[in-house]
This record gives structure tokens, sequence and C-alpha cells, in this order.
């Protein structure tokens, strides 16, 4: 098996972890990891399909590589808004779960 | 079996079950600690796909960065982490698992029957290259060849920072973001915040000025210089900005403002947004990328410092 091949598999294993986190965890800083999970996952796969378009003398295609570092960076902006607003609803007393609310009389409960 | 398909199926193997681990974990503290070590654990991937660019950028921002906010979110959410989560049913679990598995086959069907030979654009990137002066063909494409992406990437960086800011308390606009590590009299942090940066500076500035022609660039760059500054912060040794500072909003956008410029000074000298005149594109690209660097350095570590707090009256 080749590297391109295992690390592909890899990279659609890792899409399917980080979906099931997201799909069933109530818990908002897990679906944010498990979010940033689907999101390697993918860059992993780009990665993959630069590695094989090898060519020119190169180690593989830099342009999806470079729209690989581009996602990343993109994706921290997204993960650091998004613990930004996770902590502030928190703080405003949303608590900082889907779960239904535990018997708080329905108040700020973000289920609602 | 060659010892190079062993180390790497190990490699693979040791990033799913970090990955799982991140997932399945009990307490998010632990999930947050494996992601990061998953981050880590990827970066050896990139390597071994020849990525080194983007191995930099994973262990910088992906695995360092992401998992520095990660961590902060996860100790302040501890104390009121719920005992026991209430999870879906069992019966909707195991649906979301077919689901998401039937996903991941699909992938994995895609990645088996990708066409070879592979389209590629390396042969036009290598080709176009001595036009840009630059030596790294992945700088190359993120800086002339695909510089709309890397533009609208710093103004999402800028954006994503108004966003944080926006969810300061009404007080907090007064305040300063509150980074100061609770054991920053320990001694150990305080020591690395005094010796490291000097180095760090160095070595952010050259990865950034070598990015030309060999693996970094401005990105990878920034995010080492922001660590140093993050680092000094942490120790309790420097203040975060107070966010109302006009310095402050002037270096945030100079960078993409910077860029902004010489983009639409290309429509005059050289006929379309974002080209560079073919003599001076190297010098034009390093006018953008110094900016660049020191807006990213800043946004990057003003959006792990978070919103602004109100002042505390003791």
């Amino acid at each position: 098996m080749s590297p391109t091949t295992l690390f592909g598999l890899c990279g659609a294993a890792l899409v399917g972890i980080g979906l099931y986190g997201l799909l069933t965890d109530p818990r908002l800083l897990r679906k944010i990891i498990a979010f940033n999970l689907v999101g390697s996952g993918v860059f992993l796969l780009f990665g993959v399909v630069a590695r094989r378009g090898a060519a020119a003398g190169l180690a593989g295609d830099p342009v999806p590589q470079a729209l690989v570092i581009t996602g990343i960076v993109v994706a921290f902006s997204a993960t650091a808004l998004a613990v930004a607003l996770l902590l502030r609803l928190h703080d405003a007393g949303g608590g900082a779960t889907l779960d239904a609310p535990v018997d708080d009389g329905g108040a700020g409960g973000p289920r609602s | 079996m060659s010892f190079e398909l062993f180390y790497e199926v190990l490699v693979g193997l040791l990033v799913l079950t970090a990955a799982a681990w991140s997932v399945a974990a009990r307490d998010s503290y632990s999930a947050t600690v494996g992601f990061v070590s998953y981050g880590l654990l990827m970066t050896i991937v990139w390597m071994q796909l020849h990525a080194v660019d983007v191995a930099l950028t994973e262990a910088a921002i992906g695995s360092g960065l992401t998992g520095l906010v990660l961590l902060g979110a996860a100790a302040r959410l501890r104390a009121t982490e719920a005992r026991v989560v209430t999870r879906p049913p069992a019966a909707l679990r195991v649906v979301a698992a077919l689901a998401c598995a039937g996903v991941a086959v699909a992938l994995a069907v895609t990645v088996l029957s990708l066409p070879r030979p592979t389209p590629s654009l390396a042969g036009a990137t290598v080709a176009a290259l001595p036009a840009t002066g630059l030596g790294n063909a992945v700088n190359g494409v993120l800086m002339a060849f695909r510089a709309f992406d890397t533009l609208l990437e710093k103004v999402v960086l800028v954006l994503s920072l108004v966003g944080v800011w926006s969810l300061a308390p009404d007080l907090g606009w007064t305040g300063r973001p509150r980074l100061r590590h609770p054991f920053a009299d320990d001694g150990v942090l305080g020591f690395l915040a005094r010796t490291l940066p000097p180095l760090g500076l160095l070595f952010g500035v050259h990865l950034m000025w070598n990015g030309a022609v060999e693996p970094g660039g401005a990105f990878q760059g920034a995010t080492v210089l922001a660590a140093m500054w993050l680092l000094v912060l942490m120790a309790g040794l420097g203040e975060v900005p107070q966010v109302r500072a006009r310095w402050l909003r002037v270096a945030a956008v100079a960078g993409p403002a910077t860029f902004l410029a010489v983009g639409l000074f290309g429509i005059a000298i050289a006929g379309a947004f974002l080209a560079y005149p073919e003599p001076h594109a190297k010098a034009l690209i390093l006018l953008v990328e110094v900016p660049m660097m020191l807006t990213i350095a800043l946004v990057l570590a003003l959006l792990v410092a978070g919103p602004p707090e109100p002042v505390e009256h003791p």
C-alpha cells in the first residue's frame, strides 16, 4: 500500500470519527473539537491529492498545499470565534451543552 | 513490510487513536489534550507526504494555537462540566455511527478510485515561478498565483477578531483580555518567557525571510512571533493592550490594507487586480509580507487572548 492510499484512508476515517462526535456529543466544546477533526480529515485528503500530483521536480502539487495552509488558518479563526461564543454563553448562564436543562425552570436553556 | 511502511502504518494508527480519544474521552480536558497530541502526530503525517510548509503550519497553528484556545476553554469549563452527560439514546447513536461510517466509506472508495495519472498544477507552477522571483513554489502560489485567497484569509482573520471582541460584556470595553496564567509565579514559565523570545523573534523573522526559497513563510513566521508574545503575556511579564488603543486597531488592518493597496496598484501597473509587474514582483511581495506578518502575529495572539474583560475593582 502506498503512503498516499494509507493516509487517504486515514483522512476518510478521520472525517467519519469527527462527524460522529459532532452528531452525538451534546457538549459544545466537544462539538468544536469534533468539527476540527472533520476539517483536518478533509485537509488530509487534500494533502493526499497534492502528494499524488508530484511532478516537475516537486514532491507535491503546490496548489492544494497552499489551499490547505490557508484552510488551517481559517479553521483556527473559526475555532477561536466559536470558543469565544461558547465561553460567553457559559458566562451568561446559558450552559456549555445542548443537554436538556436540569430543572432550571427553563430559563436560558439553549435548547429551547 | 518495509520499515518506512511500518512506520507510516504506526503513525496512521496513532493519529486515528488520538482522534478517537478526543471524541470518546469522558472528560473534556483530557479530550483537548488528545486533540493537541493529534495535531502533533498530524505534523508527522504531513512530513511523510513531503508537505513541509503544511507541516509547519499544522504544528504552529493547527496544534499549537488551536490547542491553546481549546485548553483555555476546557480549563474554564472544567469546574461546571456535568459528571453525567445525557447522550442521545443508543438506537440513535447506532444510526449516527452507521451514517458516519457510510460517509467515511464513500470517501475511502473515492480515495481508492482517484484518477492516475493525477491532474497536477505542479508543472504550471514551476514554469511560472521565476516571474515571481520566489523559489518556494507553495509560497509562490500563496503570494502570487492565488493571492486573492490569501488576501481574503487575512480579512477573515480580522473579521473573526472583530467577532471575538464583539462578545465582550459592556463593561469590558475599558478593560483588557486576561491571559495571565495561574502558575505565572511558578518560575519556569517566567524563565522561559525571559529567555525564549529573543531566539523566537529571530527564528520567526528567519522563517518569513527564508520562506521565499525554502519551506516557511509569513504565516509560519508570524505564528512563532505570536507564540513568543503569548508566552510573555501568560507569564505576566506584559499586559494585553486595551482593545480601544488606536495603534492596535491600525496594526490589525495594516497587513490586509497593504495587500489590498498593492493589489489595486497592480490594476494600474500590471493590468490586473493583485498582479505584480514582473521585474518588481519579489520586492512587492516582500512589501506585502512584512506588514502582513506583523498583522497575523498580532491578530493570532489577540484571538487566543479572547474578548476584553471588565476591570476588577477589589
